[in-house]
């Protein structure tokens, strides 16, 4: 490996690959050098203490720090042999083949149906009001709300528990079909059963889309995951198997953070 | 055990403490209250009488010889007749001691000017009322009017020379017969400015007034939510951003008169533009109320969550999406009632109408933005400087009514808040 990280590389085909990526905010640097394959179809989990940058790297990945001011970013993010930071990319697009889901579920105040309708609405998925509600039903069948919303889709988002309102916010992340999705903490404002659900629902999307899952809890990084990537300071320290990482860290900063020295 | 006793000595310091300041907050709120009661109870126990006004029941004679002597009935002729000798002839027929000319006109006296009006409102509509004898009931003059009301006593009457004894025992035989009433003041919303009191209306400068919000929504709203969009959500954080924002705010802080000099500078004399007319008036309104709306705007797209932003953002929708689609529904009852706060305070407004020529003496209400009008703060300070005395409760009536709209807007304010806040 050229880069300073040690790992290994993925087995399966890469999804995402960051290439000596520093970022900054105004003076302030948050990332040094990372470098990572992503695999595709499979769970990647970012773990390390707060403050690590583990957040900046996911939000490199769909540009969403491009609206934070005083960001600014070098090296590359490519999806697809593509980088996402040259000049020509549609930023729109690029958050469409890259969705995102929040640490705090944040619905939008409109109903139901009309936030996971929101995204074909705006990219022209669908054509007419039928290939609409195909799209909205499935992907509401998918993370398992439809038979809990099936009679009320015309009442507010913002009605349902907390989980029912993360998995609302998957749901609309996946109704304008990306490829990948990055989840921040998902599951840091949801009771342990609402959390079983999403963990639970994780697995089942794993089938057809990539996901990066920053979490703050070891143990979710270990049971949803296949892949763990460690961070701290800034820097990527370790990145691998799931089952290596906690296994037989080969940094001892990682050996210090899983068995719970520091954190 | 010092201890004990310092922290219990305290407690009850803190407890008074909180006592003196609730105290204090009450008194204040106490004495606002009785200031705005106070306010309010002048402005309408001054104002309350001018919603009625003083009829004098007549018999007429619509005399051929006077009205129509050629007997043509040519509708401009009718215009032009004397109706004021028809009225002083049904007078005169009731009080035949009245002689000479001093006698006459002091008799005619008793009845408004706005009596030969009546008449011959009704001869132009059908003129086939001439030659017969009616009764009907005419608007009495002022003093009268002020009389019935117990607004001048009969001493005050004499000593200012408003009405002298003869004309008092003329009244007294008039009341005594039935012939002098009051009556719901139907004129004072459907009439314009007038030099006699008991003729005046504020239709006009209702007209005018609104003619001139409209203009200062048109062209205020669109502008202050623009901007606001603009600099809230797209404007790069610099220096240039940072000195326009400043001088929004001073501009929002700038007297209105200011305002008014400005539009008499550029819309009056640089561009042109008509005087008196509630277009510009508008303008130098909207002027006026742009920064409010603007500093409000922002405000209220500031305090739409960043959450909801990034969802949408996350989602792949564009700037503009963002703000169309989230931001703008979500800040919209903000932006109204910070806009209809701002109308508001431009309906109020008179000192900078006043130096754009809105301080205009206007009988009929203005038929368009470019013709001359008046508003109604512009009314109240023109009633307020008038000598006559009847016009003092019309100031207070006027006063009544600029009220009435603006409670009106406030409560579409509160209205419209809830009504939007409700979409969750």
């Amino acid at each position: 490996m050229e880069s300073t990280t040690r790992g290994t590389p993925a087995p399966s085909h890469t999804m995402l690959r960051a290439n000596d990526l520093d970022v900054f905010y105004g003076e302030k640097q948050a990332l040094f050098s990372v470098g990572i394959d992503i695999p595709e179809r499979e769970i990647t989990a970012l773990i390390g203490p707060s403050g690590c940058g583990k957040s900046t790297f996911l939000r490199c990945l769909n540009r969403m720090n491009d609206t934070i001011p005083g960001c600014t970013i070098r090296g590359t993010v490519e999806i697809g042999g593509h980088d996402i930071y040259a000049r020509d990319v549609d930023v729109v697009e690029l958050r469409r083949r890259v969705g995102m889901v929040f640490q705090k579920p944040n619905p939008f105040p409109k109903s139901i149906y009309d936030n996971v309708a929101y995204g074909p609405r705006i990219h022209g998925l669908a054509a007419d009001k039928g290939e609409l509600d195909e799209i909205v039903y499935s992907c509401l069948e998918r993370t398992g709300l439809l038979g809990e919303v099936r009679d009320r889709l015309d009442a507010p988002g913002t009605s349902l528990s907390g989980g029912q309102q993360q998995r609302l916010c998957i749901a609309r992340a996946i109704a304008v079909s990306p490829d990948v999705i990055l989840m921040d903490e998902p599951c840091s404002a949801l009771d342990p059963i609402a959390t079983a659900r999403v963990e639970e629902l994780m697995e089942e999307l794993r089938r057809n889309y990539t996901i990066v899952i920053v979490t703050h809890n070891m143990q979710q990084a270990a049971r949803v995951s296949q892949h763990t990537a460690f961070f701290h300071l800034g820097t990527l320290v370790e990145w691998g198997a799931t089952e290596q990482i906690f296994t037989s860290p080969s940094d001892e900063r990682t050996q210090g953070y899983i068995t719970g020295r520091y954190g | 055990m010092m201890r004990a006793e310092d922290t219990a000595r305290r407690l009850k310091q803190r407890h008074r403490a909180e006592k003196r300041f609730r105290f204090y907050g009450i008194g204040a709120v106490a004495v606002a209250l009785v200031v705005l009661a106070l306010l309010l109870g002048t402005i309408i126990t001054n104002g309350v009488s001018a919603f009625t006004t003083t009829e004098m029941r007549l018999t007429v004679l619509l005399d051929p010889a006077i009205i129509d002597p050629e007997g043509k009935k040519n509708r401009d002729d009718l215009l032009q007749a004397d109706y004021g000798a028809v009225v002083l002839a049904a007078l005169q027929k009731r009080f035949p001691e009245a002689s000479g000319r001093s006698e006459r006109l002091q008799l005619l006296k008793l009845a408004s000017p706005g009596a030969r009006d009546v008449l011959r409102d009704m001869v132009m509509a059908d003129p086939a009322v001439i030659g017969k004898t009616i009764t009907v009931s005419v608007p009495a003059s002022d003093n009268i009017d002020l009389l019935r009301k117990g607004k001048m006593t009969r001493a005050e009457a004499v000593s200012g020379a408003k009405l002298n004894e003869r004309q008092l025992a003329w009244h007294d035989k008039l009341a005594a017969d039935g012939a002098i009433r009051g009556t719901f003041n139907a004129r004072f919303f459907t009439a314009g400015a007038s030099r006699e009191p008991e003729l005046a209306g504020i239709w006009s400068a209702v007209v005018g007034s609104f003619m001139t919000l409209a203009v200062t929504l048109v062209v205020a709203f669109p502008l202050g939510v623009a901007a606001a969009i603009y600099l809230q959500e797209f404007a790069p954080k610099n220096r240039w951003t940072d000195i326009i924002e400043v001088n929004i705010n001073n501009l929002a802080a700038v007297p209105s008169i200011v305002f008014g000099l400005l539009g008499l500078a550029v819309f009056l004399n640089y561009m042109g533009l008509p005087r008196s007319a509630p277009l510009v008036g508008g303008l130098v309104l909207a002027l006026m109320t742009l920064p409010t709306i603007i500093i409000a705007a922002r405000s209220a797209m500031q305090a739409v969550p960043p959450s909801i932003r990034e969802a949408a953002v996350g989602l792949g929708a564009s700037p503009l999406q963002v703000v169309a689609h989230h931001v703008l529904p979500l800040a919209m009852p903000g932006i109204l009632t910070g806009s209809i706060i701002g109308m508001a305070r431009a309906l109020g407004e008179t000192a900078p109408l006043l130096m754009i020529g809105m301080v205009a003496f206007i009988v009929d209400a203005p038929a368009s933005p470019m013709s001359p009008a008046t508003v109604l703060p512009v009314q109240v300070y023109l009633w307020a400087d008038s000598p006559e005395r009847a016009f003092a409760e019309k100031t207070a009536a006027a006063v009544l009514v600029l009220l009435a709209f603006l409670v009106v807007m406030n409560g579409l304010a509160i209205y419209l808040r809830r009504k939007f806040e409700r979409r969750w």
